[in-house]
């Protein structure tokens, strides 16, 4: 196990190079000249060529790259200009927020899309199943910022259910409770979509395994169905159904951009655009490698989770 | 004379676990140097169990896979390796499966076309000519031509096939299991076409099948097929009756047969040896009975035993036997 | 092309979401002659007017300007964008999924690794990533979105054109001549191409949802432009003071969105073949029963098969693939039914206890005698009981029935366990027992592997010891050698003689193979066309068919030792279960046949222990002595 673990870690190194390589190239396109969009128009001579030293721009692309990895490996993700903060300090306290709240939709999302999909195969054609197929259908075709935006009007305007926005309240918050009353609409917001997709992954993955011989086998044993669907089916089942939850998790971090912005949650994604609209380039590449970086270790938990189930899997 | 088909030192190696960059881990010997001549108008049997590599070996002779040593010669000339074209115009080949090796989105009459076309540049007249001539061969009607695979039965889908190799007039097909998808019924009628369009159009066969019955029933001559290695060859009605290789015996043994009792025929492992870890010596000796030292050491060579029986064993069985 | 289109219609919520999408197609074609107010003209005196006040259908937004037209103009702006971003990236991405599924190799080891690479971005990080660098507006979002969505059709297509191209209608194609330019337009692409629509039509309405997210961000088209997504996020402000602003663009994607969702499933359900017959349905726990006559218990034997009769119901062709079938098996007898596939031998098997997947399944009429009860009737829950209990089952292919991720100590154990209250150390002592008794050599270690660690032999092993556990009195082997290669098939032919022998159970033994039927079986039915048509002492049947059928379906298997010869073959196909012929099955194939044969059913003709369904057998059953 740790063995494979462990090889698994060693296969990401490239993978995670390669993330920089790409980010590094995609912000080498960005056309014009980013001292001048720090310091205006109206920037003097010298100060360009300061900042350009400072960015190190003076360089040649390939250097620019290695020192760049260099200063990243060590910790020093530069310096955000427009927060003139360090930006590692800014992207990890962002992150956390944003763990919370991605992470918990995460959850809503497998354990619900897993339960639904299997309960929907279990009773196909039946009412639970038309039920569940026609919430999926809607799911999945609802704009997530558009239904967070409907969720405020409905629970924080109209009924004052929950609070319309941020991440704890302004005075007296900060406590658990106070983060669950934030997080339970843009949570669920976030988790709508992924619970769709996931609940139809997880219906067709169920009834595709039903037909197999083995279950067959089970019933021929003597296996009750309530064991046949949940324990043999459901089992074989998440063989298909784990790598679309590293998928999908990838889709709640990118829906969370999305409802941070419409529920004004302090989270990356909200920092990203904002470092875009200004032309933050550090703080973009930061933001991204960091973020890419991490879903890559998820991506490699994943895996391990899948390895532990399908004993197939370990060579 | 010059044999039809001669394997001259055949052998597949396929590397195992290969990575982007850098060495594999391992390499399995699917096939191991096979030297074997198939004279005109011959029907050669080759048997074997799953996994003996007798797929491999018939793809190796129709360049559907460049071999790691060795080479094919027909009427005395070796072909180019790389080019399944130029070995299509002298061998093709029947597949297992009827069904899956027609396209299913092509009409029969397109399907045949093909080898017309590409690898003798016919025009649109004389493929129409030769399309008839060659359906009537195979006992279809014209009707079939604008059908699609899937509306034919597993036996019809093989006469497609068989007509399909037939129309790259090549003098020799490789067979493999060309009747294992069928019904027993069904199989009889394909394996009687098969005689008779050899008759006709004076054809060599290589037949490749896991039913020992079935080969012998059509072939002139068997080989035995053990863990990439040919392990015995012989005149097809002596060699299960008198076999020389002991695995040949036990496979004989194996096979049902109405009026003999139920044995068991070997109470050892029943194991084909590891392909990524084979034991050094005779692969078969985990599983012989009359193993010895020397069959863990050497791999024992194919040797003339009797006359035109060869077999690859240190302690061959009796002739009588 | 119709068969699709009319596959289409028939879904009725395709159909809806068809003619939805169609309607607001044809409104943004038409957007630019329709009587509308300019979209982008403010008017600051009449801001956020409510809906349906005059002049302004839809109200106004914060800058006064007309809503509605502001969404008709939206609409076609998000539309062409989500449409043009969803051909590019299924064109780009499934061109190079299928040159990387072709080749193989290095070449397609280098490409995945890139597609990798992209899809290790969760991906807005990468559509953030390149709307940074090109700079926020319409084209670079649609840029963004088609880019991030080629990684995903390029994995997809590759995965189906490694399937495609291993098929051995490729390689027929090589052998023919074919180069590989032509082997990738002409036959690989025309099997993907459906598979590229389907993955295509389920996620277009994902890349419009994606490009109006984008401009929701302000990172798409710029103002006064209007898109879906940016009026929506231009409404975001006054989202709880004026929230028609919000609702009209929002739920014109969502009508979009759901419209495509519904037809690109539709699409799928048409163009996916699996589907398209049905296959995908539930098998329920027990075939469906629907019978209208019921013959009388108690019967005789251990087994008493009476007069079943199972069809397979598929859109409105009924198949009967068991036809009154009787068959009795006396206790520690080894009855064998033979046939060839497609002859109802599996079927009547399964049938006994409710294992024939349902639907299309049904058992309509019969019973099945144990123990004088009638298993065909009885609830799933006395059914259940029975199950592996009583009547214990062996199936073909030992690697597809055993379950792959659960070790086979487990399995083992578990068909005791449902049945029995026994502790679980109990029950791994014998789990482990049942092993050994089944010949497995180190049993005790054994009992940890999975499946997939056993060869074939081994686990068909495993499978006859899960049949032995609970020590039932029959036991149902359908082609259990089949899947075998011949070495290992005697091994495992003479471990169940001798375990029947010793153990005293009976065995249904199903097979097509004529040799085997000879060293296992006592007795032997043989079938056809759904019918039992001969049934009889092995040796008598072997010795003297009296069915034509047997004899010449016997002509036609060679026998090992019989040197080169010429086979009696029989001439046609066996029959179709869904279209019958009147009289006897076998008549159409039949050198015999008169008359007689072809009018009306034949009926079993009874003599001491043999039996036989035709007018004109083979051999005289009453005159030879059975």
């Amino acid at each position: 196990m740790g063995g494979y673990i462990l090889k698994r870690l060693v296969s990401a190194v490239p993978v995670l190079l390669g993330i920089t390589v790409i980010v590094f190239l995609i912000m080498a396109l960005i056309p014009g000249d980013p001292a001048t969009a720090i310091l205006g128009s109206y920037a003097t001579p010298e100060n360009v060529e300061k900042i350009n030293r400072d960015l190190g721009l003076d360089k040649p692309a390939v250097a620019r790259y290695f020192i760049w990895l260099g200063n990243m490996l060590t910790g020093d993700f530069g310096r955000s200009f427009s927060l003139n903060r360090p930006v590692l300090d800014e992207v990890l306290e962002r992150f956390g927020a944003t763990l919370v709240l991605a992470g918990t939709s995460f959850v809503i999302c497998s354990v619900l899309g897993i339960v639904a999909g299997a309960v929907s195969a279990a009773r196909q054609y039946g009412l639970a199943d038309k039920a569940i197929t026609f919430a999926v259908l809607i799911g999945i075709s609802i704009p997530s910022f558009f239904l967070g935006m409907m969720m405020i009007l409905a629970f924080a305007v109209e009924r004052r259910w929950f609070p319309v926005s941020g991440m704890y309240a302004i005075y007296g918050g900060g406590d658990l409770p106070d983060l669950a009353r934030h997080l339970a609409m843009p949570a669920v917001a976030l988790a709508v979509v992924a619970t769709g997709v996931i609940a139809r992954l997880a219906r067709s993955a169920m009834l595709e395994v039903l037909r197999l011989d083995f279950i067959r086998t089970a019933r021929a044993k003597g296996v009750p169905e309530r064991r046949v669907i949940w324990h043999h089916a459901l089992k074989a089942a998440m063989v298909s159904i784990i790598p679309v939850l590293g998928i999908q998790a990838g889709f709640v971090l990118s829906g969370a951009v999305y409802i941070e912005i419409v529920f004004q949650w302090p989270g990356i994604g909200r920092m990203l655009v904002t470092a875009i609209l200004q032309r933050d380039i550090l703080l973009v590449q930061g933001g991204v490698v960091f973020v890419a970086a991490c879903y890559v270790l998820f991506n490699i938990a994943v895996d391990v989770v899948q390895s532990l189930l399908d004993p197939r899997i370990k060579t | 004379m010059t044999p039809a088909l001669r394997l001259d030192g055949l052998s597949k190696t396929f590397p195992v676990g290969k990575k982007l960059i850098g060495a594999a881990r391992g390499h399995v010997r699917a096939v191991r140097p096979v030297t074997l001549d198939v004279a005109e108008g011959e029907t050669l049997g080759i048997v074997g169990e799953s996994g003996c590599g007798k797929t491999t070996l018939a793809r190796l002779l129709v360049g559907l896979e460049p071999p790691s040593a060795g080479r094919v010669e027909i009427g005395g000339k070796a072909l180019d390796n790389a080019d399944p074209a130029a070995f299509g115009r002298l061998i093709q080949y029947v597949f297992q499966d009827p069904i899956s090796s027609l396209n299913p989105r092509k009409s029969i009459r397109s399907i045949l076309e093909v080898p017309l076309k590409r690898l003798h540049g016919m025009d649109a007249d004389e493929r129409a000519d030769r399309i008839r001539e060659i359906l009537a061969s195979v006992n279809l009607r014209e009707e079939f031509l604008d059908r699609f695979p899937h509306e034919f039965s597993g036996g019809q889908a093989q006469r497609i096939g068989i007509a399909r190799a037939l129309a790259a007039n090549a003098r020799i097909l490789v067979l493999d299991e060309p009747v294992s998808a069928l019904d027993v019924s069904v199989q009889a009628q394909v394996l009687n076409l098969l005689a008779a369009l050899k008759r006709k159009f004076g054809l060599t066969y290589l037949f490749i099948s896991h039913d020992l019955a079935v080969v012998e029933a059509v072939s002139d001559r068997v080989a035995v097929m053990y863990f990439g290695a040919v392990v015995e060859v012989g005149r097809a009605e002596t060699i299960f009756a008198a076999p020389r290789h002991p695995y040949t015996k036990l496979l004989a043994d194996s096979a049902p047969v109405v009026g003999r009792p139920l044995t068991a025929p070997e109470g050892k492992d029943t194991e084909l040896p590891d392909p990524l870890n084979p034991p050094p010596g005779c692969p078969f000796a985990p599983r012989c009975p009359k193993a010895t030292n020397i069959c863990r050491a050497e791999d024992p060579a194919l040797e003339k035993m009797g006359d035109d029986q060869f077999a690859a064993c240190h302690h061959p069985l009796d002739a009588e036997t | 092309m119709t068969r699709f289109l009319w596959l289409l219609a028939r879904n009725q919520l395709a159909l809806m979401g068809g003619i939805v999408l169609v309607l607001v197609v044809l409104v943004c074609v038409l957007v630019p002659v329709l009587p509308l107010r300019p979209p982008d003209v403010t008017n600051t005196a009449d801001r956020f007017l409510a809906p349906f006040s005059d002049g302004h259908l839809l109200g106004t937004d914060h800058l006064g300007r007309d809503l509605l037209s502001r969404l008709l103009w939206g609409t076609r702006l998000s539309l062409a964008v989500g449409f043009v971003a969803a051909i590019a990236a299924a064109t780009l991405g499934s061109a190079i999924g299928i040159v990387a599924g072709y080749f193989g190799g290095r070449t397609d080891n280098i490409i995945m690794r890139g597609v990798d690479m992209l899809m290790a971005f969760p991906y807005i990080l990468l559509a953030l990533a390149i709307v940074a660098a090109l700079g926020p507006g319409l084209l670079n979002a649609l840029i963004a979105v088609a880019a991030v969505n080629i990684p995903f059709f390029a994995r997809n297509i590759r995965g189906i054109t490694v399937g495609i191209a291993h098929k051995e209608f490729v390689d027929a194609a090589r052998l023919a001549g074919k180069g590989h330019l032509a082997i990738l337009t002409t036959e690989i692409l025309p099997n993907v191409i459906p598979v590229i629509v389907i993955a295509m039509s389920t996620t277009i309405g994902w890349m419009i949802l994606e490009t109006a997210g984008l401009s929701f961000l302000g990172l798409g088209s710029q103002p006064p432009q209007a898109d879906l997504g940016s009026m929506l996020g231009e409404a975001r402000a006054a989202l709880i003071t004026n929230p028609h602003t919000s609702v009209v663009p929002g739920v014109m994607i969502f009508v979009i969105v759901i419209s495509i969702n519904l037809l690109g499933d539709g699409v799928r359900d048409a163009l996916d073949p699996r589907l398209r017959s049905g296959a995908l349905s539930r098998p329920r726990p027990a075939t469906n029963v629907r019978r209208e006559s019921v013959p009388q218990g108690p019967g005789e034997g251990v087994l008493d098969i009476r007069e079943l009769e199972t069809q397979f119901h598929v859109g409105k062709r009924i198949y009967r693939a068991v036809n009154r079938v009787s068959l009795t098996i006396a206790p520690g007898e080894c009855l064998g039914l033979i046939g060839e596939s497609g002859s109802g031998k599996s079927v009547t098997a399964l049938s006994v206890m409710g294992l024939v997947a349902s639907p299309p399944g049904v058992i309509t009429g019969g019973a099945a005698f144990h123990e004088g009860r009638d298993l065909i009737g009885a609830p799933y829950r006395d059914l259940r009981r029975l199950r592996g209990d009583r009547v214990a089952y062996i199936f073909q292919d030992p690697l597809s029935t055993l379950h792959p991720l659960i070790r086979v100590g487990e399995q083992l154990a578990e068909a005791i366990r449902v049945h029995h209250k026994v502790p679980r150390a109990e029950l791994r002592r014998r789990a482990v027992e049942l092993l050994g008794a089944v010949r497995i050599p180190n049993a005790e270690s054994r009992v940890d592997s999975y499946p997939h660690e056993m060869s074939g032999g081994m686990r068909q092993r495993v499978a006859i010891a899960m049949a032995l556990a609970n020590e039932p009195e029959v036991i149902i082997a359908d082609e259990p050698t089949t899947a075998l290669d011949v070495t290992v098939q005697a091994q495992v032919l003479s471990l169940l003689d001798d375990l029947r022998r010793e153990r005293g159970v009976a065995i249904l033994f199903i097979t097509h193979d004529f040799g085997v039927v000879a060293q296992m079986c006592d007795r032997v039915a043989v079938m056809y066309g759904g019918r039992i048509v001969e049934e009889a002492a092995t040796a008598d049947i072997l010795n003297a068919p009296a069915h034509p059928y047997t004899k010449r379906l016997m002509d036609c298997v060679p026998e090992l030792g019989g040197g080169r010869r010429k086979l009696d073959a029989i001439p046609g196909l066996p029959p179709a279960v869904d279209k019958l012929p009147p009289g006897c099955a076998f008549a159409p194939r039949c050198d015999k046949v008169r008359e007689a044969c072809r009018a009306a059913p034949v009926a079993m003709t009874r003599a001491g222990g043999r039996a036989v369904r035709c007018l004109y057998p083979e051999t005289d059953i009453a005159k030879d002595p059975a």
